[in-house]
């Protein structure tokens, strides 16, 4: 029978047999290799930028805290709040000199944010170049509103800070403007002809409410402490702590317009 | 033409297995086998068809082995082949539950669920080899289900007596066809496998009465291609597909195996197929696909039709007296947990009476009624829950509050290509593994015996025997323009310029699903020398209108998935046929072929071992030619035959 | 049911593609949105046009094939279901349908709705997997898994790897997917040996392949129709920093 032919041997036979050359790989030219070898990386991966954008989110919501605290001391008068600058500028002067630890936290303060905006903008270049087609349909899926919040409110945020620089640390912007009579500066900043100031100083600390509120809980993430079951906990103190640290703010600009300070 | 008629050969001799006490037959034959060189192996190419169970099993061992191969899928991804769609589980002789089970009544149970129509040896090897595969599987960090020792947890399944099931929830062939997936991926990387997605096989190539290569059809751009082998293995799964609703994939197909057997292997049983009972009924003529739930629903709930004809009220408001627990009635000792062909046969019946129930008549109830007011809802959320959501999603149904309505539909096919102990089929150097070949599961197939064999074959059984053939046969070169290799390029060129000038007027669909309609009708689950005879003459018929008359658009240089479908179809036309053959030619019942001529007086299927103990094996003489059969004897020295009983 | 479809027609790679209008008059509520597709194709071929292609398989929902967005969301608007399990009930009779295929960069369309995922499978090849060969694994039982462990890895393996993650994400990132293999073998005590060699291999692998960053939005998971949770992400970026900034990757 013709199919029975050929090695079909059951001798039990436990012989090593070399092969002489097998028919080697009679391959046409029109095949080509179906795996071809992966494109190039980009140098930084993703999950690092993002571990960037995360460390450099914790140094800048640390320092807010402390401002936010700081800022509190203008309810206990005048004195208070400028000896408190006077004070941060010869807080370790021994070590850092006078000044030196202001001049150092504006350091780390700068190298965060330039880090932080550069991971995030490298990001979102990658994402347009990943989702390079919109839907017609539009994306329905909840979380592109999360990331306009970031991305745009992100934008605000940043002129809001150049704003504020060079309204109440420069004084270049401010109707007052003298160095260390912080009390001035602010009061002279936010009265009611100057309503836009505050409504400004309002709107852009709602946007840091909004961007703080998933950047703390997205930071968990990133760091790898965020489980499903930790989700709506983290999600909950991000909300509050975010809450509290712009109320803590906004009082002070809205207190210096209606004169209650 | 018309093949209604065959000629009987000589009988077909599996010469592969040893003799001798059946526990040792494996361990002999793998000392038996001649080893191929290490260094040799890199030169040796072998191509893999299929990358489910046993083919992403095989393609990756083979790799690890340090053979060259290819590997071929129709899918975008080898992760998709069907296997993934096997829910219930796995079976292995480990006895951890310390409940009399062993490799022998593991062995025993398959030959008598295959209702006495397997190999014995190649039974046992199983038996043997399952224990291997959990181990394996685990290894490669497989989820299975685990109790809170940590160690693996087990079920009784299809009404066995001992829990030997592994199971991964209801994803078992999932998380099983991943691992081999994974450790395919793996061998890519390495580069001892070259994957080709998106690549159909469309036919065989063989030199000096080998096989030597196949040519495939990439599917994205329609370029034919070459590809040339020391050997081929095909793991293409089963054609369920014939009968157009099935719960097979929509892509599941007997090209492969069809052209092999058109160049000479010999297709054995190929009307053995398996009806599973707890299906999702037909909503109308739109319907693509069958969707399986579970055997075990039917552990908690009892199935039911009114017991009046017409009866049409809501099955809530027919009372406990005017129901029909037909199951329970007919088999008291096993009730609701009837093997899967009683099952099945026992609902057609009732639909045959007209006390089916839903829309088309075609449906039982599965009540959980009393599964609930017994077991309160949550431990039946908590067991059944996913496969309630699923039955809801599909039917608009909540069976919390509504008996589910079931179907029978085809799920398996146990014939295949006829192979040896070896795996080899009748081409030397072609090998078959899994659902595609005949070989362990007889008349009738176990519940969660599917993926042990598929592992089996692509692990542990092929991978050595193949090395025998390769290490005992010296194979020429062979030319990427031998004439073998052109005359096979040429007729797949031709086979696929025919079907899109023909340009006819009606779709591929639509004779597959006649063909379907045909094939459920007479070679379903209950077949009449009467009714295949009339399916003998249909599907002729219905092949030549297919061949004058089908509408293929587009053209082969594309991605043309109607194209895809028409071959297939076209293959199944003949295939269809040679099934009703087989069917009509074995006047017996058996496992899942059930012949209302062959039953005992109280309706039970009747088998013939005096003149049906073989494997019936089918040579290809010519499309509507009658094939030639060819008889390979089953013997049984272990396991006696004896006929079931349920009652 | 009567229903217009705005499907994405787009004959090859480099066709620029555009949105089609169909109506379908006599769908019924019973049909799949696949099979939606099919009677129309029937309507198309016999029309004499070409057929709209579509990746489907199993249309049981777990071979992960099936990949449209429609209205916007990936695999539709059920809840934890694929397309080819999302019924026509879920629409109403003269609705509006868009049906677009994935989009990202990473995916580029092939034809029609049928989008060239392959990347994933690199992903995988980079080593998603655990280093054993055939024939050389121990006795299953000599491993314990504690089952919260073993519960966890499989709600991660229940990934089908579909890409409608990808879909979603306004980043065009593979996270979801990356994190849920990571996480199926990362809880496994058979995975551990290569965890951390694995996660900077597959995650170098998966911006290679031109996916975005995830910038925790959890479009992913929301779109998942499997539900594999968020967490896998977080998973994800703890093995990686603790391999790569916490050094683990070089310390074994």
């Amino acid at each position: 029978m013709h199919w029975t032919v050929g090695g079909l041997s059951s001798a039990l036979s436990g012989v090593v047999t070399q092969v002489s050359s097998k028919g080697a790989a009679g391959k046409p030219a029109a095949v080509k290799s179906p795996n071809p070898p992966a494109a190039k990386r980009p140098l930084i991966p993703a999950v690092l930028l993002k571990f960037v954008i995360a460390v450099s989110a914790v140094v800048l919501v640390g320092y807010l805290v402390v401002h936010m605290i700081g800022n509190l001391q203008i309810f206990f008068g005048r004195d208070a709040i400028d000896g408190y600058a006077v004070w941060l500028r010869t807080l370790l002067a021994p070590v850092l000199g006078n000044e030196g630890l202001v001049w150092a936290v504006r350091a780390a303060l700068t190298i965060s944010v330039v880090g932080h905006i550069w991971a995030a903008t490298l990001l979102a270049l990658r994402a347009k170049k990943a989702r390079p087609v919109k839907y017609a349909a539009g994306n329905k899926v909840k979380g592109s509103y999360t990331t306009r919040t970031m991305r745009w409110g992100g934008v605000i945020v940043l002129l809001f800070v150049i704003y504020h620089i060079l309204d109440l640390t420069t004084g270049t912007l401010n109707p007052n403007g003298e160095h260390l009579a912080v009390y001035d500066n602010v009061t002279a900043d936010f009265t009611p002809e100057r309503w836009y100031v505050t409504l400004f100083y309002v709107l852009a600390l709602v946007s840091i409410f909004f961007h703080l509120r998933h950047g703390l809980w997205s930071a968990t993430q990133t760091l790898g402490w965020s489980t499903n079951r930790r989700e709506p906990i983290l999600k909950a103190i991000a909300t509050t702590f975010s809450g509290l640290l712009v109320v803590g703010f906004l009082i002070v600009p809205i207190s210096a317009t209606f004169g209650w300070i | 033409m018309s093949f209604s008629d065959y000629t009987v050969g000589a009988p077909v001799v599996d010469k592969a297995a040893p003799d001798g006490p059946i526990e040792t037959r494996w361990e002999r034959r793998k000392f038996g086998v001649k080893l191929v060189n290490p260094a040799n192996k890199r030169k040796v190419k072998i191509i893999v068809v299929g990358t489910g169970l046993a083919g992403g099993a095989a393609a990756a061992t083979l790799g690890e082995a340090g053979y060259h191969v290819t590997s071929f899928c129709y899918q975008d991804s080898p992760r998709r082949a069907h296997s993934i769609a096997a829910q219930g589980g796995i079976n292995a002789a480990k006895n951890y539950r310390n409940d009399g089970d062993s490799v022998y009544r593991l062995f025993y149970d398959t030959v008598k669920g295959g209702d006495f129509r397997a190999r014995e040896s190649n039974v046992h090897r199983l038996a043997e080899i399952s224990r291997q595969i959990i181990d394996q599987c685990v290894a490669q960090g497989v989820p299975f289900a685990r109790e809170y020792g940590g160690l693996l947890d087990t079920r009784s399944f299809g009404g066995v007596q001992v829990s030997r099931t592994f199971y991964a929830r209801g994803q078992t062939g999932q998380q099983l066809l991943l691992g081999a997936y994974q450790a395919l991926e793996r061998q890519i990387h390495a580069g001892t496998v070259n994957m080709y997605e998106r690549h159909e096989m469309l036919e065989l190539i063989m030199v000096e009465g080998r096989a030597r290569g196949i040519v495939a059809r990439d599917m994205v751009t329609g370029e034919i291609s070459t590809h040339l082998a020391d050997a081929v293995v095909l793991a293409t799964g089963g054609y369920g597909n014939v009968f157009y609703l099935s719960t097979n994939a929509k892509g599941c197909n007997v090209t492969a195996n069809w052209r092999a057997h058109r160049k000479g292997a010999l297709f054995a049983n190929p009307c053995f197929t398996q009806i599973h009972p707890t299906c999702i009924p037909v909503s109308g003529d739109h319907q693509s696909k069958l969707t399986l739930m579970s055997e075990s629903l039917r552990n908690d709930g009892r199935v039911w039709v009114p017991k009046r004809l017409g009866d049409d009220r809501a099955p809530s408001q027919i009372p406990e007296d005017e129901r029909d627990y037909f199951l329970e009635r007919k088999y008291p000792s096993f009730g609701n947990l009837v093997p899967r062909d009683i099952a099945s046969r026992a609902a057609k019946e009732v639909c045959d009476e007209k006390r089916g129930v839903g829309p088309t008549g075609l449906g039982v109830y599965l009540d959980f009624a009393d599964a609930i007011a017994r077991l309160g809802r949550p431990a039946v959320e908590a067991k059944y829950g996913n496969l309630f959501e699923m039955y809801e999603r599909i039917t608009g149904e909540n069976p919390y509050e509504t008996p589910m309505r079931i179907f029978p539909a085809v799920h398996y096919t146990m014939g295949g290509l006829w192979v040896d102990y070896d795996l080899q089929s009748t081409i030397p150097g072609m090998f078959v593994a899994g659902e595609a070949n005949f070989s362990d599961h007889g008349a009738n197939r176990l519940g969660a015996s599917a993926l042990m064999q598929g592992l089996s074959d692509g692990y542990f059984v092929l991978p050595v025997t193949i090395g025998d053939y390769l290490a005992s046969t010296t194979l020429p070169e062979v030319a990427p323009d031998a004439p073998e290799v052109l005359e096979a390029v040429g007729a797949v060129n031709e086979r696929i310029d025919t079907l899109l000038s023909i340009n006819g007027t009606r779709t591929v669909d639509s004779f597959h699903r006649e063909l379907g309609h045909i094939m459920w009708d007479y070679c379903g689950m209950e077949r009449t020398e009467e009714g295949l005879r009339k399916a003998l003459e249909l599907i002729p018929e219905l092949r030549r209108e297919f061949w004058n008359n089908v509408k293929v658009p587009g053209t082969g240089a594309e991605l043309n998935q109607s194209l895809e479908k028409a071959g297939r179809v076209a293959d199944f036309l003949e295939l269809g046929e040679l099934m009703c053959l087989d069917a009509l030619h074995r006047a017996e019942s058996c496992g899942g072929h059930f012949r209302a001529e062959s039953q005992t007086e109280d309706g039970e299927a009747a088998r013939d071992d005096e003149n049906f103990a073989y494997a019936g094996a089918w040579e290809y003489t010519g499309r509507g030619e009658a094939p030639i059969l060819h008889k390979e004897e089953l013997n049984f020295e272990y396991v006696h035959p004896t006929q079931r009983s349920y009652k | 049911m009567k229903l217009n479809l705005r499907v994405w027609r787009q004959n090859d790679q480099v066709d620029k593609g555009r949105m089609v209008d169909y109506t379908v008059d006599d769908a019924s509520e019973d049909m799949s949105f696949l099979e939606l597709i099919d009677v129309l194709n029937e309507k198309l071929i016999l029309a004499g046009q070409d057929p709209i292609a579509f990746d489907h398989d199993c249309r049981e929902g777990i071979c992960g094939s099936c990949s449209m967005v429609i209205d916007g969301q990936p695999h539709g608007p059920q809840k934890a279901t694929t397309v080819c399990q999302l019924h026509m009930r879920q629409f109403n009779d003269g609705d509006t349908i868009n049906v677009e295929p994935w989009r990202a960069g990473a995916f580029p369309v092939v034809k029609d709705l049928v989008v060239d995922r392959s990347a994933f499978d690199k992903i995988i090849q980079a080593g998603g997997y655990v280093s054993v060969n055939t024939g050389s694994a121990p006795e299953a039982h000599s491993t314990p898994v504690p089952k919260a462990a073993a519960d966890r890895s499989f709600a991660a393996a229940n990934c089908i790897g579909c890409g409608a993650c990808v879909a979603a994400c306004p980043n065009g990132s593979a996270s979801l997917f990356l994190g849920a293999k990571l996480t199926h073998l990362g809880e496994m005590p058979q995975g551990q040996p290569e965890r951390y060699e694995r996660v900077v291999t597959m995650v170098d692998t998966h911006d290679a392949a031109g996916f975005g960053g995830c910038t925790n939005t959890g479009a992913c998971a929301t779109a998942c129709p499997k539900e594999i949770p968020l967490d896998v992400i977080s998973q994800l970026n703890k093995d990686y920093l603790a391999a790569t900034v916490g050094g683990k990757r070089r310390k074994g």
